[in-house]
């Protein structure tokens, strides 16, 4: 199945080793099949119908035109749709009452024979509101504004330590700045969509779910729709990314259920690309006050960072984005916090590195801001100031490597220093540097392991593939625990009837599914090692479950730490920016796959360009709702936006993490590069942007005044 | 999208019969825009007259050295034509600036003329938009408009056209050759085919109903006159132009004999800039000059709340197209 | 079937009935709206009797059961459902399959041998692990197709230097003309850098512009 692995000494070098991918073949011919790519018998479509105000009610659904198209078997409304169970994520609870808490909150779902007749019966429904007055925009003090229990990932929303104002006033440098990132959207490739199929006659529902983690996906269904979990299959062979967009089930999917149930047919529902914006959910725009107080020597003293953020009406979501700065750098006083306020808008949710990635864009570019200010080699001011222990919590370090990484990454790129910028022509061009972490996290798992008589092997865990390569790892990690040639093992993945496995996210995939892979496997070896002369007919199994081992508490932090260093070329005729060099530098544990680790971390360094250069989404003040809906308004990088990028990483030995001693590395990539190559683009233009992305417009208008370095940045 | 009747025409007199009896039909060529309005429920056309087949594929020399485009040539194969190329490098840069290789396959050299603006308020059926709906008010003008125009805007519209051919066809002088039906031909310049938005922004060109482009006609390029098409993004590719210059320059002996320059993105037509180059006529392209013709022709610029950047955007790209060809021209005095 | 403002009932969790339920097409007669169309897909004739608001994309997807061609915006805007129409590459989203009577298809699945060796790009792409989730990589493949040979046809793209512009003969394909040439197929995985080295690898192939469709047809 994979090429190149019979070339490998599989029994001790395959932890680790370049395995190609092993659904490479499916998904270069077109074989793969996503979600909406079912094809059972009589399936039907479904298509929903978005809210077009932005705050009020539902005050009458005319259906009849739409009921009297051909083909159309039904249009579900607030008024007639089934009711739900219970569910803890009111995003999900679709068509349950007339309110519409956002623009895009789906009102009404058609189902039709065909896609082109679900579209056209959507069309022709006709909603009338009730609209009352709305607020979307975000800004510092706004009235609404409350500091939340917990922040994203159940951290303390509120963190302080010793005096940090005092500390700040008393120190001889000052950076006091704020930044902002604007919402941005996950955009994966393939738009959420689930084909759902209930069969009445065996009281069983089958759904195929383009989703991050099925197991979680039949738990929701199983409490929406109050059938018991062992009557609902989820499937997810192949997802079309996700980057936290699909880690709980979305609307999609529970529509699909309701279509299906209503219609007695299999349907299928993907979500139009102009939905997303609205339904799926966004990384929620920060407004960022960072203060750092620093001596002569670049010692820190002080560190706040105060993160402002919007959520939605109906669900409190808290972008945790001042966490990271209670890892990165040692500051005796320190306060980091975080300010929501619930506005009428789409409800934000995961996106890759939720947390880390704006708020690192914030704190490193403040300790760059703060390394101009002291006359000061970025890479050595952040040398100085690393941390021997967690800063927030006292802890030490299972394994931090951020300084190995800053020195490698700095040899390998050809660091200049604090060298003045080049010019070329009208081109300004200059480099930045920016650290990068990620926590380790690991959920519990569980996996079995089977030997048949023929001397293969199958290994089963509901992991999902959402493009990370999980297959092909698991593979590896079972190979290597059973101490057997890679090709001999097949893994099962995908399926909620396997055991039970945690979402692909939170980089946590495979050391949570690989933790029990390894032990199903060790279980199984030691079964084997017990057995004498041929297996019987139905082989030798053994299972594992990591629920002890993984919630086990670690008296180590542990964190994934990197260095980006960025290269840029700013056109002063007309104030576009673009990415010459991009190199990164990891520490992430042991890399099990360096193949497919290669392509997670460039790939997430290349959504970290696509922050600092061409995304953002800005919503209407007027209409309530995102401006930018599709991908010709929405402008994730092309191909011609990125450079030759490379990532590269240190040898990593931490024992105290997981048994193949990895840390996750999904999205690591992504924190820290919208710092360095903001942070490159100060140095090639002499300017200092506080507002991503740096589009042509505001680095243009930036070019066309007066230099703004030094300005202000520093007290 | 609503149901359609489908009517493959071979002849412009059987397309021409076909629309008049289907009222409120739509011509069918590549159809990369018309297809994507009919999804988002902006065009909803009882009938399509596809005139893909249509014998209009050709670009033919014409006596004197233009070249007549037919309506049916593709985006790729214009911007590939060698002639095109030798001739009319802006026009080719221009094409290759736009859309996508995929897309550039299927558009067509009519229909590109045709195309839409891509106002985010036009393309959403549940926003006011005088364009789409006349009298239903502008949701852009005080929405969000970093991307709208900031030369000959109207209180009712603020819309850019979006095709880049367009403005170097603008810069070109060419003309639109079209086909009224019952035999009857008319030919406009591109710089009046489309319009300003004035009180009916609903009428992007001066195109009657039913009439279909058969051609666009270059003039013949004066020898040793120089082109550039340069365009500004978001992103490298793939991607609207946020504002764009066209420029053709015809020097002799370091004076400008004769200087064309157009501008895209900042208006709801290509904006040939007369002021300027009436200023630029006879001058020798210094930078000062240049920048003071250009500086001329923007201070006619409304630029709106969010959107003054593209003033300086436009004019630099004026200025350092006019000085790299002036370059490439030979020494300026 | 105007509902008043009541707060909705309870419904049993089954649906229940959609209530009556007109079936007469409005607008434009039955018969119509629909299309007899010839396609040849992957060196296959289909004779297909479509709604003519079918698009390429949905034939292959819905009714031929090709699904490698990928829906991921509708809109022309990504590049996912890029095949090649009559040996070009096109975004098969945007064209309507009843205006391709008798039109020549190559989707993803056409593009190995008939025997299942794979295409130059395919291996190529393995190889340089040029995808991660998968969704655009038919479309990119078909894309790669199509690029390669309008190079080799001698197609200018927008990187293409200005002398070069007027050059004539197959175009030189560095990491940037291969980078502008693809830039119509968004990939959010960001495997970009993979897919240009798998490009630019598969390009020196000159068996790369020739597909397995072509040897069926």
């Amino acid at each position: 199945m994979s090429p190149t692995s019979t070339t490998l000494d599989t029994t001790t070098s395959v932890l680790g080793a370049p395995v190609p991918r092993r659904e490479g073949r499916e998904k270069v011919t077109g074989a793969a099949r996503y979600a909406a790519e079912q094809h059972l018998p009589r399936r039907a479509h479904a298509w929903p119908v978005p809210a077009t105000v932005a705050r009020g009610r539902v005050t009458a659904v005319d259906t009849a035109a739409a009921l009297a198209l051909p083909g159309v078997l039904g249009v579900l409304t607030p008024y007639d749709a089934p009711r739900l169970g219970p569910s803890d994520d009111p995003t999900l609870q679709l068509l349950q009452d007339l309110r519409v808490p956002h623009r895009g909150w789906y009102v009404a779902l058609a189902i039709a024979d065909t896609l082109e007749q679900a579209r056209a019966a959507a069309d022709a429904v006709r909603v009338t509101y009730e609209a009352e007055p709305h607020d979307v925009t975000l800004r510092e003090g706004h009235p609404g504004l409350y500091t939340p229990e917990q922040a994203n990932g159940g951290y303390p929303a509120h963190r302080e330590q010793g005096d940090p104002d005092a500390a700040f006033a008393a120190a001889p440098v000052r950076v006091d700045v704020v930044y902002s990132v604007p919402p941005l959207h996950n955009h994966a490739m393939e738009p959420h969509a689930a084909t759902a199929d209930w069969d009445a006659g065996s009281g069983h529902l089958t759904v195929y779910d383009s989703c991050q983690g099925t197991t979680v996906v039949r738990s929701v269904l199983a409490g929406l729709f109050e059938l018991p979990e062992d009557r609902i299959t989820v499937l997810s062979e192949h997802v079309g990314g996700g980057f936290g967009s699909k880690g709980t089930p979305r609307p999609h999917v529970v529509l699909a259920v309701m279509a299906t149930r209503h219609c007695g047919r299999p349907v299928t529902l993907a979500l139009p690309r102009q939905h997303m914006a609205a339904v799926v959910g966004h990384r929620a725009p920060t407004l960022h006050h960072v203060r750092l107080g620093a001596r002569p020597d670049g010692t820190l003293t002080s560190l706040t960072h105060e993160v402002t953020t919007h959520t939605s009406q109906i669900r409190e979501f808290v972008e945790q984005a001042a966490v990271p700065a209670r890892v990165m750098y040692a500051a005796p006083d320190n306060r980091t916090t975080h300010r929501v306020t619930a506005l009428d808008v789409p409800t934000p949710s995961w996106m890759r590195a939720p947390g880390e990635t704006p708020g690192m864009y914030a704190l490193e570019s403040a300790m760059d801001e703060l390394a101009d200010a002291l006359g000061m080699d970025p890479v050595e001011l952040r040398v100085r100031n690393d941390a021997a222990t967690e800063p927030d919590s006292g802890r030490p370090f299972s394994s931090r490597h951020l300084v190995e990484c800053l020195r490698d990454g700095a040899r390998r790129f050809g660091w200049p220093g604090r060298r003045p910028p080049r010019h070329e022509g009208p081109l300004l061009i200059g480099a930045g540097v920016a650290a990068a972490t990620y926590p380790v996290y690991i959920a519990p798992a569980g996996a079995r392991a089977h030997a048949r008589p023929d001397g293969s092997y199958l290994v089963e865990v509901n992991a999902t593939d959402i493009g990370t390569g999980a297959r092909t790892v698991l593979s590896q990690i079972a190979a290597d625990a059973l101490g057997v040639p890679l090709d001999s093992v097949s893994v099962a993945i995908g399926n909620s009837s396997l055991p039970a496995g945690p979402v692909a996210g939170g980089s946590t995939g495979t050391a949570s599914w690989g933790w029990a892979v390894h032990d199903a496997c060790s279980a199984l070896t030691d079964r084997l090692a017990g057995h004498h002369g041929p297996l019987p007919a139905a082989g030798l199994s053994a299972s594992a479950d990591t629920t002890q081992s993984a919630k086990q508490k670690s008296p180590y932090a542990r964190h994934a730490f990197g260095a980006h260093f960025a290269e840029v070329q700013a056109d002063t005729v007309t104030g576009e920016v673009r990415v010459r060099r991009l190199l990164g530098v990891f520490a992430a544990g042991h890399i099990l796959n360096p193949r497919t680790a290669r392509s997670q971390l460039v790939g997430g360094m290349v959504m970290g360009l696509g922050m600092a250069l061409t995304e953002h989404s800005a919503l209407d003040p007027a209409f309530g709702d995102f401006a930018e809906r599709d991908l010709a308004a929405y402008h994730v990088p092309a191909n011609a936006d990125v450079p030759a990028i490379e990532a590269h990483w240190i040898d990593e030995h931490d024992k105290h993490l997981n048994p193949m001693g990895s840390k996750g590395i999904g999205e690591i990539g992504i924190v820290g590069t919208a710092a360095a190559i903001g942070n490159a683009v100060c140095q090639a233009t002499g300017r200092r942007f506080r507002e991503l992305p740096l589009t042509p417009d505001r680095v243009l208008a930036a070019l066309e005044g007066e230099p703004t370095t030094a300005a202000g940045a520093a007290g | 999208m609503k149901p359609f009747a489908y009517v493959r025409a071979t002849t412009l007199e059987e397309a021409a019969d076909a629309y008049a009896a289907h009222p409120g039909s739509r011509y069918l060529a590549g159809g990369t825009n018309l297809v994507d309005l009919m999804k988002l429920g902006i065009e909803a056309p009882g009938a399509l007259i596809d005139i893909s087949r249509l014998p209009m594929e050709e670009i033919g020399e014409l006596p004197g050295g233009g070249l007549r485009v037919g309506a049916n040539v593709r985006n790729s194969d214009l911007a590939a034509d060698p002639r095109v190329r030798e001739r009319y490098p802006l026009l080719s840069q221009a094409l290759l600036s736009g859309a996508s290789g995929q897309l550039r396959n299927v558009a067509t050299t009519g229909g590109n003329l045709l195309q839409r603006t891509r106002c985010g308020y036009f393309q959403d059926l549940s926003k006011p938009c005088n364009k789409r709906e006349p009298g239903s008010g502008c949701g852009a003008r005080e929405g969000i408009h970093r991307d709208h125009a900031v030369l000959g805007h109207s209180e009712q519209c603020i819309a850019t056209q979006p095709s880049d051919m367009a403005v170097a066809l603008a810069a070109l002088d060419a003309e639109v050759e079209l086909y009224g039906g019952g035999g009857t031909t008319r030919t406009v310049a591109v710089t009046e085919f489309h319009r300003l938005p004035g009180d009916h922004p609903e009428q992007d060109t001066v195109i009657r109903p039913g009439e279909i482009i058969t051609a666009v006609v270059l003039p013949a390029a004066a020898p040793g006159a120089v082109s550039l098409y340069r365009k500004a993004r978001e992103r490298t590719s793939y991607a609207f132009a946020l504002a764009s210059v066209a420029v053709l320059l015809d020097l002799d002996d370091g004076r400008v004999r004769r200087v064309a320059l157009a501008f895209g993105g900042l208006a709801h037509r290509p904006w040939r800039a007369t002021t300027a180059e009436a200023r630029l006529t006879g001058a020798a392209p210094q930078p000062d000059t240049v920048r003071a013709a250009v500086e001329a022709e923007l201070a006619q610029a409304r630029p709106l709340r969010d959107n003054a950047y593209k003033v300086p955007l436009a004019r630099n790209l004026a200025c350092q197209a006019i000085a790299a060809l002036a370059h490439s021209a030979g020494p300026v005095p | 079937m105007a509902h008043a403002t009541d707060p909705p009932a309870p419904r049993p969790a089954h649906g229940g009935d959609p209530g009556p339920a007109p079936r007469t097409p409005q607008g434009t007669a039955a018969g119509q709206a629909r299309s007899r169309v010839t396609l040849r897909v992957n060196g296959a004739p289909h004779d297909l009797d479509l709604d003519n608001r079918v698009t390429l994309l949905d034939a292959l997807r819905e009714h031929l059961d090709l699904t490698g061609a990928k829906k991921g915006c509708d809109h022309g805007q990504c590049g996912a459902c890029t095949v090649l129409v009559d040996g070009r590459r096109a975004n098969s989203c945007l064209l309507l399959t009843v205006a391709l009577d008798g039109c020549e298809i190559t989707t993803v699945e056409g593009l190995a041998a008939p025997d299942g060796a794979l295409h130059p790009l395919q291996r190529s792409f393995i190889e340089h692990d040029a995808f991660q989730c998968g969704y655009c990589t038919p479309g990119q493949l078909c894309s790669a197709v199509g690029a390669l040979r309008e190079a080799a046809a001698g197609h200018p793209s927008h990187v293409t230097a200005a002398p070069a512009l007027s050059a004539s003969g197959p175009a030189v394909l560095t990491a940037e003309e291969i980078s502008e040439r693809l830039s119509g197929n968004l990939c959010r995985c960001g495997a970009y850098p993979a897919i240009v080295r798998a490009v630019a690898e598969a390009g020196t192939d000159t068996a790369a512009t020739t597909t397995g469709a072509d040897v069926i047809a």
